[in-house]
Order: C-alpha cells, then structure tokens, then sequence
C-alpha cells in the first residue's frame, strides 16, 4: 500500500510565543511535529506493519523541517519528502499548500493519505479537505478509528463528542483527532537508522509550479498575543451585597449582561 | 569549533525529553517517598534504546556516542534523581566495563542483554574498609581448577538486587614488590554463595537500588575474569573515569530542574505587593544559578565529546563531576530558599533534588577524590 501523510512543522503552542513586528520569533519558539500529524504518522505506520507497503512523509516548508521530517522517519516512516520553499516564496496560505501538494501527487499513486485534523498554529483544517476535493478523493475528517479490508475503510470519526460510523472506498484522504492512537517515542535504534533513510528535496520548480500559480489568496493582516488575563477579583460583603456588586460588575465592567 | 548538537543528538534528547515527562515526572514524587525502585520504567528505557546508547549495534547497542548518552541522563535527571542514577551506573559501571574490557565471548553473553535493555548490570566495587582507597580492597578471588572462588563484602551497590550480572573487584595475588594485585570477575545473579540485601535507608536517590552484597565461596568458571587480570585496578580507574561524566550529566539535570522550578515560582509568587523575581536578591540567585548549570553542561558535553574523540578526558570528567554536582547542590538548595516554606515541603519536589543532589559529592569518587584526581593530572 502506497501511504502518504502530510506532516507540518509548527511552534509548540504549550511553550512562551513572542511576537516581534507582526511575526512569531523564531529564536526564542520551540519546534514540533504538529501534534495531531504524530497521530497521522503512528497511524501511517501501523496500516503498512498490518497490509504492507511504504510510507512517505511530506512536508513544505524549509531546511528547518528536516529536524521533524527524521523525527518521522525515526518512529518509523520509510522516506520523507521536504518541499522546499524557502528561496521561492515569502507568503503562502492554505491554497498555496493545497496546490504545491497537489501538483506532488500528480505523478503518485496514493493509497491512503493521512493529514492532522488542523495544525496548531492556523488551525484552518482546510489543508486536509481540499487537497482530497483537488485529487478526486474521499474524506473523512477528525477520524478516531480506522480499519482497512481490500478496498474498503471502516471508519469512526469524532462529531463533537459524538461517533460517526463511516464506510468507504481507497483511495481515501483522513485527516486525524485525538484518540486515534498513541504515538510512539522514535527509539534509539529508529534514531540512528533515520540518518540512512532517503530523504528527497524537492522546490516548486522541480513540480513544475511558478511562483505566480501558488500566490496566496489570503493575506495576514496582523498577529497578536491574546490579552493578558487580569489578575481576578474577589468579592467582599454580606452575601447579597456579593451578588449585586457581581452583577453591576458584569453590566458595567466585563459588559457581558 | 562548533557547539551545535547533531540531529541525532538532539532527537535523543527531544525523546527523552518527552518520555521523561510523560512517564517518569508522574512518579517521582512516589519513587521518592515508597523507595521504590521503577523496575517497569527500566523495562520501557530498555524498549527505547536508552540502555544501549554507547554501545555499537553488533552487541544490542544503539551506536550512538557519549555526548548522546550525556544528554539522556540529564533529561532523566532532570524529573528523577533516583532513575538518573540507576540509569548512570547501569550503562557506565555495569555495561560499559564489559564492552571495554571483555573477551567477545563475554560482550556477546553479559553486554549484549544489557545493550538491548533486557536486563541491568552492577558494578561492585566499595566496601565496608575501601571505599575511596579501592587499593585497599578486601574481597579475595583464589583460582581453584579451572573456578574462581570469591569471597568478600561488597556495599552500596547500586542495582545489585535487580541485575543480571555484578561485577566485583577482588584480590587476586600479589605482584613482585609485594602489593596486590586486584581483578575484576562477572558474576552472574544468582550464583550460589551471593547474597544480595537491600538494608540501607536512604537520604536522596531513595528510589534507587543500593545493595549489600555478601560473597561466601561463590565459584565463577575461570573466563569469567574481566580482561586482562593484572590490570584490574587501572580498568577500573577507566570505568570510574567515564562513570564521572554520567554522574556530572545527572548533575547538571537536577541543577536545570532547580533552576527551571526556582523560576516559574519566582515570577507567580507576590510578596510585597509584587513578583519576589522583582527583587534583586531573588534575581541574583537565578541568574548564579543559570549561569552554573550552564558551564557545568559545558564540562560535561567537551568531557564527553573527548570520551568520543578517543581523547585523555580524565581531568577533564573530574572538572565536570566535580563542578556538576557542587553546582547541583547550590542550585537545590537555592531552588528551597526561593520557595520559602513551600520548598521545604516534598510536593513542591525541590527538597528531594536538594537530597538527591547530595550523594553527587559522593559517589563514583568524592569531591576530595576529584580534587586529588585533578591535582594529580597537574603534576603534584
Ligand atoms: C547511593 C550510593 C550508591 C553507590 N553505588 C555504588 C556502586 O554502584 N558501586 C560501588 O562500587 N560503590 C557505590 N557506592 C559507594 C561510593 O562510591 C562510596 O561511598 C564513595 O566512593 C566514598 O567511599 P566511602 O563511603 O567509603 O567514604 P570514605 O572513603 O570513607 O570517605 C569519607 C570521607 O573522607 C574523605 N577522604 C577519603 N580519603 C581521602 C583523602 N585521601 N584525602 C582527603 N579526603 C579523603 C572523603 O572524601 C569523604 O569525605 C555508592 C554509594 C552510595 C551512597
Ligand atoms: C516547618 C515550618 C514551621 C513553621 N512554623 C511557623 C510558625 O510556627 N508560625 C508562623 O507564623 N509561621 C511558621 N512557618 C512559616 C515561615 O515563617 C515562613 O515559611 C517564612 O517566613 C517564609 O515565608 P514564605 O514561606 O511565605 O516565603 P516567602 O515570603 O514567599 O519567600 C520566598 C522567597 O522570597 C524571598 N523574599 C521575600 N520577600 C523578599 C524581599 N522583599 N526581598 C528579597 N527577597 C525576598 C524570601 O527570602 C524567600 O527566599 C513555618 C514554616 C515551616 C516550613
């Protein structure tokens, strides 16, 4: 089986974020695999253990990515695939993505595409989608379970807390939630072994894209840090001057009645 | 120059990092408090690769260098003193010895189960009369037909009660000007006339197995003498050289844990109508202490990264030992200071790196031992 996942190098949103001219500091951010592309890429790898093939990882982004492209491949992925946009683009947006993705899986025969269910950082949760609707796919979203027999994916998938039974045909895009599976630590030898796994580079020339063909339909007009949170308030008083002190304060102050 | 880690070395210690966290962070506390040794989390560490780091892959190691393995044990250091040193001793006093010295015959039988992570290994060499003069052994090895029988006391042997094999040092002749002459023996658990206890009670690293070890006749097949018999007392120099670097890498994880708590508590507690990390005897502290652990990380990773280059590291491991557990000690102590009362308390934890800090100084050579050490490499 031909198995893909689309892996994205994110900040750790757990970790202090700074924020310098409208941009996320590089220097002081920690770096992960998004968190819900580690279920993709556990997923990926128990599929192949169970039915055979390879899995591919790929990413767009720049060298920086390699750190979490040999993460992959340390938990077990086959090979890995980085697009490189480093040196071609200064903005990109989910349709840039879409179609710089679209343009690798021409010349693909993929099985099984599996994609985090958002990444934590935009968390648009369009990559998944579209890409499906561009190669002519199937798919499910926030999938918690996944089997697979011939032809044919039983699926369980989250609705806001609900189940969702789903059957359907390969080849299929899932994007992954939470609850799928535990993702593996990369061993040691994993580890070791990713250093001699391929790794390919590819820029959006060698897909035969120009510049002009992945210009983003969006534009990011500004980011910031969300308020600080205030330092709480605590009420003094009789119980009932308590209660009517609360709700003044909540007509004039937070203006939530 | 270059102080960047490779790919590899920083995958590790993302891993561990992680696993770290996740797994053993949750039980330090209990560690701490039952003395209990994680066996299953050894097994897990053992699944992981981490018992094998600087072993190559012919004997069930990972391949990977000192500097990985440094940074492994400041990681679990880092949550829990008790596993960090069961971790160190494990891979620097049980294994290392036999991949350094052993014929191939006994690195396929004894390191190779420990290099896969399927069983631990002790190193006994303390006892009750030696324990900074190890010339002053006691334990006497006598060759009888083609065995070795053994006799002697060993004490505060870590992971004694929980290892596949142990090997002790033991008299085993006497030279020409008349000193002894001391080997070192694998003596596989469970070999009849060994007898391992754990009576001791514990300061710190109380989740750590120490044991006792009492050796009435107990008879090893003659191959199972430790390299090259006359030499047992240099090859152990050499083991305790390297062991040096694993205990300063603990070190350094219990000072980074220091000053990571002594930190996030300094900006979250208000006295005097603001954070007590407005105050400059407060701010003082942290940056003394932010500064210590990183010179002593340094230490430890150029000691290590000489380990790796085939390099003389001797001094240079006593710097590291040396200063990595005199700074863990001052940054656990600070770390209780900044938290006032509540660092005296077990749930804010740093009491217990301040306790577990302390036997740094001790073990794998004293800090009197490391000073002599160092003065010797000086010429005096
Ligand atoms: C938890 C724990 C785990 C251990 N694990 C192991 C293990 O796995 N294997 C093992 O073999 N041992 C182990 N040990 C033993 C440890 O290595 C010894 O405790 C250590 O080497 C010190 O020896 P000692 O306790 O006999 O102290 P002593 O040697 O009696 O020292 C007492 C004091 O005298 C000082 N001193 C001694 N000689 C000199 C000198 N010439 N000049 C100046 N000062 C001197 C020392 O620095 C120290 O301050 C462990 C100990 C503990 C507590
Ligand atoms: C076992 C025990 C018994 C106790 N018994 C009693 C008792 O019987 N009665 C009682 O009332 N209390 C008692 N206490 C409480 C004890 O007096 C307090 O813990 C102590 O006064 C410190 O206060 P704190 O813990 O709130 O620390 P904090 O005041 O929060 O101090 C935290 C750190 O900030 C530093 N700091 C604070 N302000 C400044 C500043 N302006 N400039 C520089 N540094 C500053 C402190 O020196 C400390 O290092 C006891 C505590 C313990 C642990």
């Amino acid at each position: 089986m031909n198995i893909f996942v689309l892996l994205k190098r994110t900040f750790d949103t757990e970790e202090k974020i700074a924020i310098n001219n409208g941009r996320i500091e590089d220097d002081g951010a920690e770096y992960i695999i998004n968190p819900y592309d580690e279920y993709a890429v556990e997923e990926a790898i128990n599929i192949r253990d169970e039915h055979g093939g390879e899995v591919t990882v790929v990413t767009i982004g720049d060298e920086d990515a390699e750190k979490q492209l040999r993460t992959a491949l340390a938990m077990g992925a086959d090979q890995a695939v980085l697009i490189n946009t480093e040196d071609d683009l200064e903005e990109g947006d989910q349709f840039t993505t879409v179609k710089i993705l679209e343009a690798f899986f021409d010349d693909r025969e993929a099985d099984i595409i599996l994609a985090g269910n958002v990444a934590i950082d935009e968390a648009s949760g369009q990559v998944g989608p579209r890409l499906a609707e561009r190669l002519n796919m199937s798919c499910v979203t926030t999938i918690t379970s996944i089997t697979i027999d011939g032809d044919t994916a039983n699926i369980e998938r989250d609705v806001e807390g609900d189940v969702e039974k789903v059957e359907t045909s390969l080849p299929l895009l899932v994007t992954c939630q939470q609850g799928l599976n535990e993702p593996r630590y990369p061993s040691l030898p994993g580890i070791m072994k990713a250093k001699k796994k391929p790794l390919e580079e590819l820029e959006i020339d060698d897909l035969d894209l120009e510049e002009d063909d992945v210009e983003p339909k969006t534009k990011t007009i500004e980011i910031f840090l969300p308020p600080e949170k205030q330092a709480g308030k605590v009420l003094e008083g009789e119980m009932d001057d308590q209660v009517k002190e609360l709700v003044s304060l909540l007509k004039t102050e937070a203006k939530v009645l | 120059m270059n102080f960047e880690l490779t790919k590899e070395q920083e995958m590790t210690r993302k891993m561990v990092q992680d696993f770290a966290r996740d797994v053993i962070q949750p039980r330090a506390i209990d560690i701490d408090r039952n003395a209990e040794f994680p066996e299953d989390i050894f097994k897990e560490m053992g699944k992981l690769g981490l018992l094998g780091i600087p072993f190559p892959e012919e004997y069930g190691g990972s391949g990977g260098d000192t500097v990985t393995y440094a940074l492994a044990v400041e990681e679990i250091g880092r949550v829990c003193g008790s596993t960090g040193l069961s971790y160190a001793a494990a891979v620097s006093l049980g294994a290392s010895p036999i991949y350094y010295f052993g014929t191939e015959e006994q690195k396929q039988e004894f390191l190779t189960p420990l290099a896969k992570g399927e069983g631990l290994a002790s190193f006994g060499l303390t006892e009750p009369n030696a324990g900074s003069d190890a010339g002053g052994t006691q334990t006497r090895a006598v060759l009888q037909g083609d065995h070795y029988v053994i006799n002697g006391e060993k004490s505060w042997i870590t992971n004694a009660e929980y290892a596949r094999s142990i090997t002790v040092t033991a008299v085993s002749g006497k030279r020409e000007d008349g000193r002894n002459i001391i080997s070192a023996f694998i003596v596989p658990k469970d070999t009849p006339g060994m007898k391992i206890t754990s009576p001791y009670e514990k300061m710190g690293v109380r989740g750590s197995n120490t044991s006792e070890i009492i050796l009435e006749d107990v008879k090893v097949p003659k191959e199972n003498i430790l390299g090259d018999p006359q030499k047992g007392f240099k090859q152990f120099l050499h083991t305790l050289d390297g062991g040096r670097i694993s205990i300063a890498a603990l070190a350094v994880g219990i000072a980074q844990a220091s000053l990571d708590r002594a930190l996030e508590y300094a900006k979250e507690r208000k006295q005097f109508g603001q954070p007590i990390s407005n105050f400059q005897a407060i701010q003082f502290k942290l940056a003394d202490m932010a500064m210590e652990v990183e010179l002593a990380r340094n230490m430890v990773l150029k000691s290590a990264w000489l380990k790796d280059q085939g390099k003389n590291f001797t001094k240079e491991s006593a710097y590291a030992k040396l200063f990595a557990s005199e700074t863990a000690f001052r940054s656990s102590n600070q770390a209780i200071q900044i938290h006032g009362g509540y660092g005296y308390m077990r749930e804010y934890e740093v009491e217990r790196f301040l306790r577990d800090a302390k036997l740094l100084e001790i073990g794998e050579g004293t800090s009197e031992i490391q000073r002599m050490v160092i003065a010797r490499q000086l010429g005096c």
